[in-house]
């Protein structure tokens, strides 16, 4: 894998898709030639006072024309900023960084939270087996649609509006769903919920871990998450997040 | 006149008797033990790489969030988390050794006495200084509670000393009312050299959940954003002691580190920088020697506290 300097970066068009959720498509052929599907790009801002990168997970990697998509919620002053970007812009980043989804061939169950929804979609594109995705929210709804090529979705909101009322592991109650493996990414009570769900089901899970970042490569400890056992590179059970995550099989961590 | 080139410029300096090739080196915490940043920077062309502390035993660290960003900076509360000196011995060690860098290994402990026998395992191993922590903000035990006080200062430096063979670096806090009177102890202690400054404490607060931002409540501010409490600092501290300064905080590019040099510090440290841009420390040597050959300054050593 190459090295992911710093760089910069050209935006070829960044869109809103909901209240708080844009769409943005970045030429990146470097980046496109090494990611996975479950690694995530540090995004830099232009005002200088906001230093640290922001980490995005990747949301589609479009390998013919080069280009990479990222699918954010604006949260605070440095994601508004990223908000404001117009096509042709440039835009400082790095990566791709972080350990991805590792592909399995067995039957899968794609769940996701929330802005947790985007990177499980490059994984559903990529995975070849059978399959079925289910995707909860609060109440607005994104980006489902662009899966419904790639399996059967199943939607769970908390107020019901769309789909199933409920949450994800409410769903995939209803209907039954079955599978050898889960991929998840999404809010923490909801990761927690579903590593129960597989341990007492004994399926395997692969969990995307979210937590504040500075460096992104390995080197501030700063968004470590808690590991089953003495971890290789700490010596204590501490795993980063950016570095042997953001994706984590589910008996590695403790959440 | 001529002008300057590359060769005619000297980069190298002196501290207790070590000679290192640039005055740039790395601050303790935002370098991992190098091999971190072993993708993104040649090695072997920092003056120096300053470890993060080594504990006698694996230390887990603060809970998350562990940092918080702020306007120019961010506040860390990591906690010192390392994996401990038999593992840096192991494996840390023999990586660094391959670079052509000198080693200055950061050292911690929760008790004199733990500072005293990481000192005395290094003072076997192939580094060429101790930097000695006495003001980290984030732990309950040791770190800052050795920092603050003149007597308590000159009290842990002339301890550790005793354990040394390699010559010690003190590394002080900020956070105290007359950095002179702190350094002049570090000195009357027995310190080869003082580095400054760590991290000024600081706190954000979560707005939105009425909450704090960092687990630990309280953290270490870094970044540009002290920068100029900093110089000040070290500025003072040169003009009371004679022993070396490395200085830090919020060093961002050369130009920052020539402010450093200039105030009165023989070499300096990168540290937030490395977090937004893990170039940044090659780039502030490049920077400097370019200041240099545009300034037909031949020798570095001439610019240090050249500003009185």
């Amino acid at each position: 894998m190459s090295v992911a300097i710093k760089r910069s970066i050209r935006v070829l068009q960044n869109n809103r898709i909901e209240d708080g959720i844009y769409d943005m498509w970045l030429e990146a052929e470097d980046i496109v030639a090494d990611a996975t599907p479950g690694q995530f790009i540090s995004l830099y801002c232009n005002e200088g006072g906001r230093m640290l990168p922001r980490p995005i997970s990747i949301c589609e990697i479009n390998r013919k024309d080069g280009t990479v998509r990222l699918v954010y919620r604006v949260i605070g002053r440095g994601t508004e900023e990223f908000s404001r970007l117009k096509a042709g812009d440039s835009i400082e980043c790095m990566g791709p960084l972080g350990r991805g989804f590792t592909l399995e061939r067995s039957k899968a169950l794609i769940v996701g939270g929330g802005i947790g929804i985007p990177p499980l979609l490059e994984l559903a594109k990529q995975l070849g087996c059978e399959k079925s995705i289910v995707l909860g929210y609060r109440d607005v709804t994104f980006l489902n649609r662009d899966f419904e090529d790639h399996g059967n979705v199943y939607i769970a909101t908390e107020d019901g509006s769309t789909g199933t009322k409920g949450n994800v592991l409410d769903v995939i109650r209803a209907y039954n769903l079955k599978a050898d493996i889960i991929y998840a990414c999404g809010p923490t009570p909801m990761l927690k919920g579903i590593k129960e769900y597989a341990a007492a089901n004994r399926i395997m899970a692969q969990l995307s871990l979210e937590e504040r970042m500075a460096c992104g490569i390995g080197a501030c400890l700063a968004c470590v998450c808690k590991s089953s056992k003495v971890d290789h590179h700490s010596n204590v059970n501490n795993k980063r997040i950016c570095k042997e995550g953001p994706v984590f099989y589910a008996d590695e961590i403790i959440l | 006149m001529k002008k300057k080139s590359i060769k005619d410029v000297n980069m190298e300096v002196n501290i207790a008797g070590i000679s290192f090739k640039n005055p740039v080196t790395t601050a303790s915490g935002t370098f991992g033990s190098g091999m971190e940043y072993g993708d993104y920077v040649d090695l072997s062309r920092l003056g120096a790489v300053t470890t993060k502390g080594v504990s006698t035993i694996p230390w887990l660290g603060n809970p998350t969030p562990r940092i918080a960003e702020t306007y120019g900076g961010m506040l860390n509360a990591i906690g010192l988390q390392n994996p401990g000196i038999d593992v840096f011995i192991q494996r840390d060690l023999p990586f660094l050794k391959s670079f052509d860098t000198r080693i200055i290994v950061n050292v911690v402990g929760k008790t004199i006495e733990e500072y005293c026998e990481v000192a005395e395992r290094l003072s076997d191993c192939e580094v060429d200084m101790l930097e000695i922590n006495i003001s980290c903000p984030n732990v309950k035990e040791g770190g800052i509670a050795f920092g603050q006080d003149p007597d308590s200062v000159e009290n842990i430096t002339s301890q550790v000393k005793k354990y040394s063979k390699k010559p010690i670096i003190i590394k002080l806090s900020p956070n105290v009312t007359d950095i002179a009177a702190i350094a002049r102890a570090a000195e009357a202690g027995g310190a080869d050299a003082i580095s400054l400054i760590n991290t000024l404490t600081g706190m954000r607060i979560d707005v939105e959940n009425r909450t704090f931002l960092l687990a630990n409540k309280i953290g270490g501010l870094s970044g540009p954003a002290i920068k100029p409490i900093a110089v000040r600092m070290i500025y003072q501290a040169a003009n009371t002691v004679s022993i070396p300064i490395i200085g830090m905080g919020g060093i961002m590019d050369a130009m920052d580190a020539l402010e450093f040099i200039m105030a009165g510090a023989t070499m300096v440290a990168v540290g937030t920088a490395n977090f937004i841009n893990p170039r940044a420390t090659e780039e502030v040597i490049d920077g400097i020697e370019a200041y240099m050959i545009r300034n037909n300054i031949e020798d570095i050593r001439d610019l240090i506290g050249c500003v009185r």
